[in-house]
């Protein structure tokens, strides 16, 4: 047993990566996808080419969060909706 | 905010009760570990019905068959703070996630399923899952000549 959550996007506590149309990856726990956009919880993100985000390509950023998932970094994120490319289950890579 | 205490009485019972010893203290989270002989499968139990509905169960049935480890505990994520606390930390540099499961041979992590990799899975999954790990850490070693 366990608690349930209603009136969520089918998707509501699953580990996703949102591939987005600028340089920007986003892994977090789905807590609901509304018009505005991809509401992520304990959420990381990977910027391609950025000197803030040194040491991992985004081959790395994926591989490592596949295996051991990814860190809370972000407590809250809305992706907005214009910028989301793809959404897929880390579970499914 | 932890919830209620009888809210989570039976998502604990359901592990208790297969034999896993929960885990409140940071001091009981070190002893454990710090056990330098032997398997040690630790759960990090969760509330979340998103996946630990299936991890739970799947925990159940992986112990019922051999191999299985010589030690069975659990922490409760967002209810016993300082014992998940101390088991993160010992589970080293992987991002914490519940429900989750570690599985410790002679005091080093082995082996790690995080929530991703239970999330939408089935009891008879997760069990496969900890079944494989438990044929490559926790099989007796073959005696030699």
């Amino acid at each position: 047993m366990g608690t349930f959550h209603q009136n969520k996007h089918e998707l509501h506590g699953i580990t996703v990566i949102v591939e987005t149309t600028g340089p920007e990856l986003f892994i977090g726990r789905c807590d609901d996808i509304v018009e505005q956009g991809v509401i992520l919880r304990d959420a990381d993100v990977h910027r391609e080419g950025d000197p803030a985000t040194p040491g991992k390509s985004r081959a790395e950023f994926l591989d490592h969060a596949r295996r051991f998932g990814a860190w809370p970094n972000l407590k809250r994120i809305l992706v907005p909706a214009e910028s989301v490319r793809e959404i897929r289950r880390l579970g499914a890579i | 905010m932890p919830y209620s205490p009888m809210l989570v009485r039976p998502m604990r019972e359901e592990l208790a009760s297969a034999g896993f010893a929960e885990l409140t203290t940071a001091a009981q989270v070190d002893s454990l570990i710090d056990e330098k002989q032997g398997t040690t499968l630790v759960v990090v139990n969760s509330v979340c019905g998103c996946a630990a509905g299936g991890a739970r169960p799947g925990a159940r049935l992986a112990i019922q068959e051999s191999p299985r480890p010589d030690r069975l505990a659990t922490v409760f994520a967002g209810q016993d703070l300082e014992a998940t606390a101390r088991m993160r930390a010992r589970f080293g540099e992987i991002p914490p996630s519940s429900p989750s499961m570690g599985l410790f041979k002679d005091g080093e992590l082995v082996w790690f399923l995080p929530r991703h990799r239970i999330e939408g899975r089935d009891a008879l999954a997760v069990a496969a899952d900890l079944r494989a790990a438990f044929a490559a850490h926790c099989a007796p070693v073959p005696v030699a000549g």
